[in-house]
């Protein structure tokens, strides 16, 4: 493109957010930092809160149109339950259906070759234009670094993803990218970046001036990439929902198109799709369907109009086959990327979704990145106040927060919690096997407290309780406890 | 009764004796009782739980019934107890136990079928619903019943009003950060409904939000649902 835009993706690569300055090769350390930082910043918190209260609104009335929202629910379940137990089954009968009809379906054992496929296949079409329609596949795999690396120009055409990449920015949601920027902040991004310095802040004019480009980057494109919300495997089939239709554009008119998705994204039927489609349609932001629901079996044929030249499916593993064998956690894979946990995470909803450091933010990714990314991104398990409201609104009955709980006791067991932590547990287990000891530390301890609180070192390195202190009030510590007062004459008054 | 309660907030383990004596039962507390497990348990350290787990259902294997002032220990030995002591010779026991171990409001009106307990507290009281107690439990009417029995009490809406507070156990102070911001919306939340109280079932909630209230200096004060309950409107 001759266009005056070179937009370059920085791929959250080491798992910090690409708009922080202050960087940390630490991802833990980095998601105190962000955290902290997003959790203070009141003006993000209010435009999460009105974009939610709106989602909220129409999620609930979209659950409203379901004779009953539980039993879909349990349908949803069930299918990808049938889908994740007979995984081998359903991906090779999806990719006889595929390749039967002439398209590509390539194993990608992790992000590495997924990239090198899906760039060679540039190299070799000398592709110079590629659009996106959208996907975190693609993100969790840093695709599009890879296509700029061979000398491709990526256009991200989803409109909240378009955003984002003229922000340097990975997608703050996975369903919606921007839903951190108000309109006043995307005006004065188009303004600087599309070079439209008299654009008015109307979402209308917005959305043209970003039309006005995406629509050149479309025709010029060779190569479209998208994602898939489910494949069919008894059609072989990809199936995707959109709201844009830059999906359809892009998987229609560049010569190529490539499909990037999880392997967990099968699902046995077309019929499912009855089912499923809503489901997501009505977690994912309250429509009944989306606007468009397409589905893509191959290139075109002889004699049709439309259509790529040549369409190939990447199925991406990059560590989730290893959940398949998990007992409590394969269900994690029943995932179908609604966003609702995200939604409704009174954590998310404080801290936003680039503090994760992660392709998936939110409860999702709290519970499935450790698995997916290792041991450096197991701090996410614990930053949760496992409240279980997750738990209830997932559209495929995750039980996400037990999740949670059962990730800590794993890391435990595998004797990555810190040293000190270790040994306060075990200390305090001995306490607590010793009502004697525990009565005892209880009178010190509170003894201690309300000396250094008399002194005013409340929240000082002298405080024990310094981390809770420092946040709040300080804790108002009892004279005599219960157990004190009992044996005082309270026991006696029947 | 938890272990919190007894060293950090008794005035809740009292009122909690007082209501229950109030409505005819016979209130034992067994000395021997010390922690359920749950900061252990919650943290990842299930070796070190189990342990304790089992001594609570030792202590409490013969009792009629096990009452306590907090959603979130009853939820740690009726729902986590059967998993926490799968291996254990005594998992059978604590699955009886369990299913024996009340939250105070589930047991006022769905054991003891009593919604009006005889409380007179004439304020304005603002209903925080913990997760716990509203998510594992399933308790989302019952201590609403018993608030609207008590006299003179008026029970004022608040916004978002079953979103969690930010406590959460050992998260309150490894992210010290998010728990405290997202204390401060629900204490925003509680200052909006205009509120003299805001009333919980879980003790470790209210610890948190009464921090959070007195750091704002907002005049609303945090109480158990059991110092409602045991009121006879001479509380300020």
């Amino acid at each position: 493109m001759s266009g005056s835009t070179t937009a370059t993706k920085v791929p959250p690569a080491d798992g910090a957010s690409a708009h922080d300055h202050s960087q940390s090769s630490n991802p833990e350390q980095q998601f105190h930092h962000d955290s902290a930082v997003k959790a203070a910043d009141i003006a993000h918190r209010e435009i999460i809160r009105k974009n939610m209260e709106s989602y909220d609104a129409g999620h609930m009335k979209g659950r409203g149109r379901f004779t009953d929202w539980d039993a879909a629910r349990e349908r949803c379940q069930a299918i990808k339950r049938e889908a994740i137990n007979h995984l081998d089954k359903y991906l090779l009968q999806f990719e006889e259906n595929v390749t039967a009809r002439g398209g590509h379906v390539f194993w990608a054992a992790n992000s590495e070759e997924a990239r090198k496929y899906i760039a060679d296949l540039a190299v070799r079409h000398a592709v110079k234009t590629v659009v996106k329609s959208k996907s975190m596949v693609t993100e969790e795999i840093e695709l599009a670094g890879a296509l700029e690396k061979v000398g491709c120009t990526v256009w991200e055409t989803d409109l909240g993803e378009y955003i984002v990449q003229l922000r340097h920015e990975p997608p703050y949601h996975i369903v919606t990218p921007a839903m951190h920027l108000n309109r006043t902040q995307i005006a004065e991004l188009f303004r600087d970046k599309l070079n439209e310095p008299d654009l008015p802040e109307d979402p209308q004019q917005l959305v043209a001036a970003a039309r006005r480009k995406l629509r050149k980057a479309f025709f010029a494109a060779e190569m479209g990439i998208s994602g898939a919300n489910f494949l069919v495997a008894d059609v072989g089939a990809v199936a995707i929902s959109t709201n844009e239709g830059n999906g359809r554009l892009s998987t229609s008119v560049p010569r190529i198109h490539v499909a990037v998705t999880g392997i967990e994204k099968v699902i046995p039927r077309l019929e499912d799709l009855a089912t499923l489609w809503p489901v997501l349609a009505t977690s994912g932001t309250g429509q009944p369907v989306t606007t468009y629901g397409t589905l893509i079996g191959g290139a075109k044929r002889p004699g049709e109009a439309d259509g790529p030249e040549e369409f190939h499916v990447v199925l991406v593993d990059n560590g989730r086959s290893s959940l398949v064998g998990h007992p409590e956690e394969r269900e994690v894979l029943h995932c179908i990327r609604c966003g609702a946990c995200l939604n409704i995470c009174p954590v998310y909803r404080h801290i936003g979704g680039h503090s994760y450091g992660t392709t998936y933010p939110g409860p999702i990714g709290s519970v499935l990145t450790p698995h997916l990314r290792g041991r450096e991104f197991e701090h996410l398990s614990y930053a949760t106040s496992l409240c279980g409201a997750c738990t209830t609104v997932c559209p495929v009955k995750i039980d996400l927060h037990h999740h949670l709980l059962h990730n800590r006791r794993d890391f435990m067991k595998k004797g990555h919690g810190k040293a000190s932590e270790r040994m306060q547990f075990r200390l305090w287990r001995m306490a607590m096997l010793n009502p004697r000891l525990y009565a005892l530390g209880g009178w010190f301890g509170r003894k201690s407290l309300r000396t250094i609180y008399g002194l005013g070192l409340s929240g000082s390195v002298f405080d024990p309780l310094r981390a809770w202190n420092r946040k709040r009030a300080t804790l108002p510590v009892a004279k005599e406890s219960f157990r004190e007062q009992w044996r005082k004459g309270l026991g006696g008054k029947q | 009764m938890p272990c919190f309660v007894d060293q950090l907030t008794p005035e809740v383990a009292v009122d909690s004796v007082k209501v229950l004596r109030h409505v005819g039962c016979e209130v034992e507390f067994r000395e021997d009782q010390t922690c359920c497990g749950q900061p252990a348990f919650n943290t990842g350290y299930w070796d070190e739980a189990a342990p304790c787990a089992e001594r609570f259902v030792r202590v409490f294997r013969d009792a009629e019934t096990i009452v306590c002032p907090s959603g979130s220990c009853t939820t740690m030995v009726r729902k986590f107890y059967p998993e926490l002591l799968k291996e254990s010779p005594i998992r059978s026991e604590a699955i009886e136990v369990g299913k024996r171990t009340f939250e105070l409001s589930e047991f006022l009106v769905k054991v003891a079928g009593l919604t009006d307990v005889g409380a007179t507290f004439p304020h304005t009281v603002a209903y925080h619903a913990s997760c716990h107690a509203l998510r594992e439990l399933q308790l989302r009417d019952e201590p609403l019943q018993l608030l609207r029995a008590v006299n003179g009490l008026k029970l004022v809406e608040m916004t978002r009003n079953e979103e969690c507070c930010g406590f959460g156990g050992t998260f309150a102070t490894k992210f010290a950060d998010i728990s405290a911001a997202m204390g401060q919306s629900k204490v925003e939340s509680v200052e909006a409904s205009g509120a003299e109280y805001v009333t919980a079932l879980d003790p470790s909630c209210l610890m948190h939000v009464q921090g959070m209230l007195t750091r704002n200096k907002f005049k609303a004060q945090t109480i158990h649902l059991a110092s409602i309950l045991a009121s006879n409107g001479a509380r300020a």
